[in-house]
């Protein structure tokens, strides 16, 4: 046994034994480190979208803008047009929109005026409303049916046998969440049939959500085991 | 006018955007991309202001002695302290030898683990509940999930080894997340597009308002 003398192991070591010991009971220790975790990420992420959101796409751009000078390599920036000159990539002084609407974010903190925060909120729902529904068109909804169009006879017996109990699966599976007719005659049958390939599906879905835990847990004692105790 | 004018906004914009999916000329997808940029600057603005809400919200429950407010301390200086660190760091703040990535590897990044890996515990109960086999397809999900938790583990293939090819089961488990569980998750998908599309709409058009909040 070979325990290691780095803090940051030990750290690491003490907050994962302090989360484990929930499976005992909720206790002090675990509290303390469940707080830490939601102090540390949310914060982290602050940090993170700062660094790299806020800063490259509207401070940096804006200090270029008003100064004429690069904020990142100091050098002189000659910006032809002025500051409202607009392309795909370039905004200039328009960054001020959405610093000024990102503002206007923090008035729901405050109470009054509350219903100010409502226009941030307008363009943020829709801009994603307006990409999501042309984006899920083309990006999920066409290219999962193109991908599923596939030749039922393929030549070889095993790959065309795969092929029909996919399409079966699939078209099966789609009628079940066909709420408009009851259930009944065909569409009962093409139900019922739904049903029995979504029931593998979550079976399935359950196993490999298990093992991917499983393998997570493992990776934890083997943290513990060799990298803290030295145990190899 | 304080609800009607932001639901103008996003129908204007919602549909402005889905324009620019049809229309590839630069008076159209200048102002696009610019609304894109827009929105994904004010969504980091929305971190901050989830940040400052937890913020609040945590402050007031040691203000007021509520129940654990000591560890709402906890919650209050480590927030306070990891965005104060990373800020103070600059842009170099990702570096292996700062603050910031020591919170990040040692304190964020195992509790993480950690966590999720505390629900294998929890999985393993909530397994036993759901597969007492009682119909037909309680008895399909259960047989799916264990072909699929033994086939993924050397043991599994092992014990049976002696099996002809197909009933490895490695190979039955590789053939039930390819076929059936494939042909399931696409009609679901499928599904989902379909739902994200009609939700999308229904904001754009304002019949779906509740992103708005109470009050006049």
């Amino acid at each position: 046994m070979n325990v290691s003398h780095d803090l940051g192991i030990w750290v690491a070591a003490l907050l994962t034994l302090f989360v484990f010991s929930f499976l005992y009971k909720d206790n002090p220790l675990y509290k303390f480190a469940e707080h830490l975790f939601v102090g540390v990420s949310a914060g982290y992420y602050i940090v993170l979208n700062f660094w790299t959101v806020v800063m490259p796409n509207l401070i940096d751009p804006l200090v270029r803008t008003f100064t004429g000078v690069d904020p990142v390599t100091h050098a002189k920036v000659v910006q032809v047009g002025g500051p409202f000159a607009g392309s795909i990539g370039d905004y200039r002084a328009w960054f001020l929109i959405p610093g000024i609407l990102g503002v206007l974010l923090f008035v729901r903190l405050i109470g009054r005026g509350e219903w100010l925060s409502r226009w941030p909120l307008a363009v943020i729902i829709g801009v994603y409303a307006g990409l999501k529904t042309t984006g899920f068109a083309h990006g999920d909804l066409v290219a999962q049916v193109q991908a599923s169009l596939q030749p039922l006879w393929t030549g070889d017996l095993w790959t065309s046998f795969n092929a029909i109990v996919f399409t079966v699966g699939l078209v099966t599976s789609l009628l079940f969440f066909f709420y408009s007719r009851e259930h009944k005659g065909a569409l009962g049958v093409a139900a019922r049939t739904g049903i029995v390939f979504l029931m593998v599906s979550f079976g399935a879905g359950y196993g490999y959500t298990v093992m991917s835990r499983l393998s997570l847990l493992i990776g934890r004692f083997q943290f513990l085991i060799e990298d803290w105790l030295g145990i190899k | 006018m304080k609800r009607e004018l932001p639901l103008l906004l996003t129908a204007i914009i919602g549909l402005f955007m889905i324009l620019s999916f049809f229309v590839p000329n630069h008076l159209v997808s200048v102002p696009a991309d610019f609304l894109q940029q827009c929105a994904v600057i004010m969504v980091a603005f929305g971190y901050v202001l989830g940040g400052a809400n937890a913020l609040q919200a945590n402050l007031e429950s040691i203000a007021r002695r509520q129940q654990d407010w000591p560890y709402k301390i906890v919650l209050v200086v480590s927030l306070v302290g990891t965005v104060a660190i990373g800020i103070a760091e600059g842009r170099q703040w990702q570096d292996s030898d700062r603050i910031s990535m020591f919170l990040y590897n040692q304190v964020y990044s195992p509790m993480q683990g950690t966590m999720f890996a505390l629900l294998a515990f929890y999985i393993a109960s909530a397994a036993f509940r759901a597969f007492r086999i009682r119909t037909v397809e309680a008895g399909l999900l259960a047989v799916a999930a264990l072909i699929v938790m033994l086939g993924r583990v050397p043991v599994g293939d092992a014990a049976t080894n002696w099996l002809p090819e197909p009933l490895h089961l490695g190979v039955m488990q590789d053939w039930i997340m390819n076929v059936p569980q494939n042909a399931a998750k696409r009609a679901i998908l499928i599904g989902a597009a379909m739902g994200v599309m009609a939700t999308g709409l229904r904001v754009i058009l304002g019949i779906e308002r509740s992103y708005l909040g109470g009050g006049d």
